[in-house]
């Protein structure tokens, strides 16, 4: 049983003046399976933190299901099993580090001793143990997102969301907050993050879901997803003149070595066959493996498909 | 569910101290109430009677503008900076944020009223002018509050910080000022006109219950009835507020 189910989520905003709608989301489904990290990649209006808020009830579908634990996501008590991370969070400045931590612990009905312990933990865990006594306001962002990261594991959640919880660290800093993602995991927590740093997502996630323009492109494991296809090969030949060369193009020459690039299969099979004749020789042949930032970049730039604009269309 | 309100309450009354807006306010309050005794002498006039009328006023202002300022801040910035969304993530209740908000802000007001109070009535004792009533009056005022506190929650979650201040302020004067529309009432002869303004006198709050300033400052008797009906009067209408706050935020679309 999936832990979050969203199934053909439509979601749409009307400005204060407009009557016209703005799709924000057109049929999305996904699934967050139990256990796993899944990095919900996207452009920036993709419809990201839209879905993170359907997911916690902060907002309503138009239409489609959003179900939690198998259960009606609306269920405020689902939430005891939940912990949320919002992009770039507006803490209270004006709490100690403890006192912010306390608080939240509150929400959980957890009795003083029980606050406290978890409290102390929490700051060791996210390394702020000798600055909990300290006012929000002076935290640096890192610690500030550490902070909140450990406001949203107060309750020692089975699902942990995350808004772009890497967005604006150093590289220390989001190696920390990798570093509690992957903790979260091996305590067999399932985690839900939004990001548009891919170096990261590729680092930690078990899947990806790609989404452009409110609908989601690719969902799979990153292997699954970008080998897909094999876009280019690279060929490395040596003893072959540029003019000799019957199709491709030419990267670089070195030492009499010529690495050539070339789109097809065909065009592949056609360079090879001009070798038997001649003195070259063919050193390598390397496919060009894409990117998980090349299928990003395709993706986000392709058009926007025709039902689409149908549909905003048809909501006007 | 108390547990949760509780928490949102307590963090409610910690923000509002710590805020220098609070400080602000109660220092004029306090200078307002210091300088009645000025006024006293250069006014021609009761002494006593301008002191009290002075002192009362000074709470009164200041403690709508506390009740508006902090009270639309504290709930307008936990949407605005997206504090709510942590909140709301937790198995918190929606109309429990909203009651929390509003006990937390009672406790507040609770407090800047006791210290506006305290400072007034000492002015008195020094000046052998203290009366009973007085106290009274401070509790009326202080149900006032409560209810413009209500309704400044309720604006919050209509509208935005400016146009919520705005309205509640605007509020406070129409029901200071709803007499006038039940005389209007009684003036204008049976027809539409008549029950129009017969339906918002019911409607909009009516502060002059809260109001028992002239009946102290002149030394007339209270009618402990009075008392009661304001009491009743704060129960109804600021549940019925609350309890619409509770409803338009329970559908609020948090984006």
């Amino acid at each position: 049983m999936p832990v979050l189910d969203l199934k053909d989520i439509h979601k749409s905003y009307r400005s204060h003046l407009s009557i016209r709608k703005h799709w924000v989301l057109r049929g999305l489904s996904l699934a967050i399976e139990p256990g796993e990290i899944f990095g919900f990649i996207g452009t920036n209006g993709a419809g990201k933190t839209t879905t993170i808020k359907l997911a916690l009830g902060l907002i309503f579908p138009d239409s489609g299901s959003v179900r939690l634990f198998g259960q009606e996501a609306a269920q405020v008590e689902l939430r005891r099993r939940v912990g949320f991370l919002p992009e770039n969070p507006y803490l209270y400045d004006y709490l100690t580090g403890e006192e912010f931590l306390d608080f939240h612990a509150r929400l959980f009905g957890l009795d003083a001793p029980a606050r406290r312990g978890r409290v102390r933990e929490l700051l060791e865990r996210v390394g702020l143990a000798n600055r909990g006594d300290r006012q929000l306001r002076h935290y640096s962002k890192g610690m500030l997102q550490r902070i909140g990261l450990a406001q949203a594991l107060i309750n020692d959640p089975d699902l942990v969301i995350l808004d772009e919880p890497m967005s604006g660290l150093d590289p220390i800093g989001r190696r920390e907050v990798r570093d509690i993602i992957l903790d979260l995991k091996a305590r067999g927590r399932t985690v839900f993050f939004s990001t548009h740093i891919l170096s990261d997502t590729e680092m930690i996630c078990d899947r990806v879901g790609l989404l452009v323009r409110g609908s989601l492109k690719a969902v799979g494991r990153i292997e699954e997803l970008v080998s897909q296809e094999v876009p280019y090969w690279e060929v490395a030949l040596q003893g072959i003149a540029d003019g000799d060369l019957p199709c491709g193009q030419v990267v670089s020459r070195r030492d009499g070595r010529i690495l050539v690039r070339v789109d097809s299969q065909g065009d592949l099979h056609r360079l090879v066959s001009t070798l038997n004749g001649g003195g070259a020789r063919l050193v390598s042949v390397t496919p060009g493996r894409q990117s998980l930032e090349d299928l990003f970049i395709r993706e986000a730039r392709a058009p926007a498909p025709p039902q689409a604009e149908e549909r905003e269309r048809h909501a006007r | 569910m108390l547990v949760r309100i509780n928490a949102i309450a307590l963090n409610t009354f910690r923000e509002a101290i710590r805020h220098r807006i609070l400080y602000l306010l109660l220092i004029f309050a306090v200078a307002m109430i210091s300088f009645a005794q000025i006024l006293s002498l250069l006014t021609v006039g009761s002494e006593e009677k301008i002191i009290k009328d002075f002192g009362l006023a000074s709470i009164d202002i200041f403690g709508v503008l506390t009740a508006v300022f902090i009270g639309i801040g504290l709930v307008s910035r936990e949407i605005e900076r997206r504090t709510v969304y942590t909140l709301l993530a937790k198995p918190l209740h929606r109309f429990e944020f909203i009651l929390g908000k509003f006990a937390g802000l009672s406790l507040t007001l609770l407090v800047n009223t006791a210290v506006m109070a305290v400072w007034f009535f000492l002015v008195l004792l020094l000046k052998g002018m203290f009366d009973w009533r007085l106290l009274i009056a401070v509790l009326l005022l202080y149900f006032q509050f409560l209810l413009i506190t209500a309704m400044a929650v309720l604006f919050s979650c209509l509208s935005t910080p400016i146009l919520a201040s705005v309205m509640t302020l605007a509020l406070y004067a129409i029901g200071h000022l709803l007499w006038s529309l039940d005389l209007l009432a009684a003036r204008l002869t049976a027809g539409w006109g008549k029950l129009v303004c017969r339906a918002l006198y019911f409607v909009l709050p009516n502060l002059g219950t809260f109001d028992i300033k002239g009946e102290v400052v002149h030394g007339l008797a209270i009618d402990g009835t009075r008392v009661l009906w304001a009491a009743a009067y704060l129960a109804l209408y600021g549940s019925a507020t609350l309890w619409t706050a509770c409803a338009v935020f329970e559908r609020k679309e948090l984006q």
